[in-house]
């Protein structure tokens, strides 16, 4: 009746899981119960979970990596301190627990804090510097995001029932196979991400035609602001590199449930298939994760220098070529594989030579900087934080790229240490750069600036302080993924990385200090002009928070920097602001599609986990019917009378005015 | 003629060549819906044959790894799958006629195509079906070698898009039949043929390496 599940599923004889899982359990029937007894039920399901707003989306896509990147974090904090206690000693942590710990922050933190995160703020962004009203797929965005959304929720479900994947977060076979990895943990890892993975093909599908064919008008391919220059790169990423994902999966379920042989060791296996078909997906990745955060430093570095960004075509070039080569290196991952001198060469020289367009963008932001008015607000520090360390990060990713070094350093914690460099340095710090840049636009208040600063001091000298001692560790032959060891030259640096992990979890207990505080003190930090950076692209050329409809009339784009054009020509000819000719909007409908679907996802995805077959076919008709309820529906938009659009306006207009006159009137 | 349409805005330059402008490096603004559905729909077709291209060449590198079983010359009937084949690309011609049909808003003829296409698809499924479970009592099972994982793997994931794309076929059918050929309905069929195409062009490529090459094994 139950497939697998049994109550022997409960890790009763595990206390960490099992506690945080009732505590986290007992705060979300906590939250469920008050949102419930408060009367915020309806509307929390007729703004948010039916919303097919873009903005909304990506509110909630961010909402749901940083909650996401509390649990991945908290598997880091464990491992740094099993790694700075486990010398000569078994530590506190059971190397099966540990196991599964390493697997889930990897995990966790790639596809459910940082492709959320990235994703969420090109939703929110890109459609308002497009100068458009709404992506070009609005109710499969919202299907999209609650299908991510789905695949954390049965990640989370392993805390508690059953386990998680012990294999290392790209479980590779054969040990993911069946016949070492009999239990239930490999078959979470694969379903979450198969569910997830066709979330971030539906969102990439989205975003590309969004930028391809959905711009106002004027707006040419090389007038759009970078971030969605690296929204496209990183989107057309998605599309060719997700179905690898899913293919690969797919072949490793059908081993493990069917009996098949694609990565078995008998029968004609080959497990370096594996290895080559999902990092052909991997190494995409990890620009997928970059580009938008390059997208992210460029908007924040030249909007903060007050200039155009400096050599704006080469950029774009840059961001494409990226785009290209990233396809081209895959292999570097495993030069020990044994391919041969002359495939790990070219492998080796094309991964040095993706070096080169990124460092075009560093020097590119250098020089944006370079005779500008730089203001330090925090996006920009963590601008500037990024370009040092993610130069680091590069440089030790170089010395990775030569294949002979690599020999020596494959899989030890030099190599750790390189992908947090980047990943870390790259696309987390572009993240908060993005969310303090953007939040006043997505909630029309700014966030804490003294709070936000001193959470970027702590991160960034607290990554420092965790994750050199890691290159210095691994130069020494510490190998990754170790529950104990017994060399004493390791320890002080595990030590140190241990304290360097405490230092980051200040400065996101400061994050989390810093939301809290700007949400006390909205009245005095709200943005009634909606330009608080004196931005250069259109998303500040509306209102913060902006209306449904982003704008009352399609801008009209006549050069780079958009807003910055009209903005200046109109303090030059002080001209009389004119009553725009305000039209009818057709907006799309809400709608439960993407929820429904996401529910029915979940049951399929937990009855496949534990083999239910009843239930994968009661989702599989849940998820066909919702697919003809919503292809049955008559009315999918609805319409905002021009005068109800002029009334929004008007007062918005107003406010902002007021807001100018004051700021800017000479005393 | 007014430069720009914020409120902000000033009147233009009087003596900006506006209109040469906008013609020659303008850009007309967002596109209409069913390009932009219709230039979606494609890029889903992209993806899903980057996901194909894996399973072949998953294929490509197990050919040989038989582990002492069949190899492709032994399992493959050519003359089945000459006939599938046909009623595959037949079912494409159909397809074609119910959307000229569609472009004519004639519903009569547009049921008969679509039904004709799903009878033909149908064909192609019992005939694919008839192979395989042939192949499975023979002891030749996707279990047997890797080969025959990978032959089944990429023949029958194109087979689960012929049978997705038939439950959409009915779909298209009755939401024809209840709702008329309404704007939406029309973009939505656009898709489907694009769909059904694209599992002509797939299959022209399975039939190519998998049967063709792989019966030179």
């Amino acid at each position: 009746m139950l497939g697998k599940l049994s109550w022997a599923a409960i890790p009763l004889d595990q206390p960490i899981p099992l506690t945080v899982g009732a505590l986290v359990l007992v705060a979300i029937l906590a939250v469920l119960a008050w949102i419930v007894i408060a009367g915020h039920l309806p509307y929390l399901w007729r703004e948010w979970i039916t919303s097919v707003d873009h903005k909304r989306i990506g509110v909630m896509y961010i909402l749901l990596a940083s909650v996401m990147l509390l649990r991945g974090g908290s598997d880091a904090i464990m491992m740094r301190a099993q790694q700075a206690i486990a010398y000569h000693s078994q530590g506190y942590l059971p190397p099966e627990h540990y196991n599964q710990i390493f697997s889930a922050h990897g995990t966790i933190m790639i596809f459910f804090v940082a492709m959320p995160f990235v994703i969420g703020l090109m939703n929110l962004v890109v459609p308002l510097q497009l100068g458009v009203r709404d992506v070009a797929f609005p109710t499969l965005n919202s299907v999209g995001f609650w299908l991510t959304a789905t695949g954390s929720l049965l990640v989370n479900i392993s805390l508690v029932i059953g386990e998680f994947a012990r294999t290392g977060w790209l479980a590779f076979p054969p040990l993911s196979e069946l016949s070492y990895s009999p239990g239930v943990g490999v078959d979470y890892y694969a379903w979450s991400l198969e569910i997830s993975g066709i979330g971030t093909l539906v969102a990439g599908i989205n975003l590309v035609t969004t930028v391809l064919k959905l711009r106002t008008r004027g707006m040419t391919y090389l007038r759009m602001p970078m971030f969605c220059w690296t929204t496209l790169a990183s989107n057309l990423l998605i599309i060719a590199a997700f179905p690898i994902l899913t293919a690969t999966l797919a072949m490793l379920l059908l081993d493990r449930y069917l009996g098949f042989h694609f990565f078995t060791n008998e029968a004609g296996g080959n497990v370096m298939m594996f290895m080559n078909l999902i990092w052909a997906w991997g190494h995409p990745e990890v620009y997928i994760l970059v580009l938008p955060a390059f997208g992210v430093f460029s908007e924040v570095v030249s909007t903060f220098s007050s200039k155009p960004l400096f050599g704006y075509r080469s950029m774009v070039l840059a961001t494409m070529a990226i785009c290209i080569i990233s396809f081209m290196v895959w292999l570097h991952h495993f030069f020990t594989m044994g391919a041969g001198p002359y495939v790990n060469a070219i492998f080796g020289i094309a991964s040095m030579i993706i070096a080169v367009p990124t460092g075009v963008k560093i020097y590119n932001w250098l020089f944006t900087m370079y005779g500008g008015r730089v203001r330090f607000a925090t996006p920009m520090m963590w601008a500037v934080g990024f370009m040092v360390t993610f130069i680091i990060g590069g440089l030790t990713g170089v010395l990775l790229a030569v294949p002979p070094a690599d020999f020596l350093l494959h899989n030890s914690l030099f190599l750790v240490a390189h992908f947090h460099n980047v990943v870390i340095g790259g696309t987390l710090f572009g993240a908060f750069a993005g969310y303090t840049y953007w939040f006043p636009k997505a909630f029309g208040f700014r966030l804490d600036e003294r709070l936000g600063k001193v959470a970027f001091w702590f991160t960034l000298i607290g990554f420092y302080v965790t994750f050199i001692p890691l290159y210095s560790a691994g130069v020494l032959g510490m190998t990754r993924r170790m529950q104990h060891y017994d060399v004493a030259e390791w320890r002080p640096w595990m030590i140190a990385a241990g304290i360097g992990m405490v230092l980051m979890s200040v400065g996101v207990i400061f994050q989390i200090l810093q939301l809290v505080v700007s949400i006390r003190h909205r009245a005095e930090l709200r943005d009634v002009t909606g330009d608080p950076w004196d931005g250069r692209s259109l998303e500040w050329a509306t209102s913060s928070p902006p209306p449904v409809f982003n704008f009352a009339v399609m801008p009209n784009v006549t050069g780079e920097d958009a807003y910055w054009t009209i903005k200046s020509k109109a303090r030059r000819q002080n001209l009389e602001v004119r009553e725009p000719d305000y039209r009818d909007i057709e907006m799309p409908r809400n709608s439960p599609t993407g929820f429904v679907c996401a529910f029915f996802a979940t049951v399929m995805g937990f009855a496949l986990i534990w083999h239910i077959w009843w239930m994968v076919i009661l989702g599989l008709v849940g998820a066909f019917a919702t697919f003809v309820v919503f292809a049955w529906r008559d009315h999918d938009e609805y319409v905002i009378p021009a005068n109800e659009v002029a009334r929004i306006d008007r007062a918005n207009l107003a406010e902002r005015r007021a807001a100018t006159n004051f700021a800017e009137s000479p005393a | 003629m007014t430069d720009t349409t914020l409120p902000y805005s000033a009147h233009g330059d009087p003596h900006h060549l506006r209109g040469l402008y906008d013609s020659a490096l303008g850009h007309e603004g967002p596109a209409p819906k069913r390009i932009v559905t219709g230039f979606g729909f494609w890029i889903f077709l992209l993806s899903d044959i980057v996901m194909f291209s894996c399973f072949f060449a998953s294929y490509a590198v197990l050919l040989r790894q038989t582990a002492g079983g069949p190899s492709g010359s032994q399992v493959f009937d050519l003359r089945s799958v000459a006939a599938e084949t046909a009623f595959l690309l037949l079912s494409s011609f159909t397809c074609g006629l119910a959307s000229i049909a569609a472009d004519l808003r004639n519903a009569r003829w547009y049921q008969a195509a679509m039904a004709a296409t799903a009878v033909l698809g149908l064909c192609f499924l019992a005939l694919e079906a008839r192979e395989f479970s042939g192949l499975v009592a023979r002891g030749a099972g996707p279990t047997r070698s890797a080969f025959l994982s990978a032959f089944f793997t990429l023949v029958g994931c194109h087979g689960l898009h012929v049978s997705a794309g038939i439950l959409w076929l009915l779909t298209m059918m009755a939401q024809v039949l209840a709702k008329g050929f309404r704007a939406d309905i029309l973009r939505r069929l656009l898709c489907f043929a694009l769909f059904w195409h694209a599992l002509d062009i797939i299959w022209v490529a399975i039939f190519s390496v998998v049967y063709l090459v792989g019966s030179g094994t």
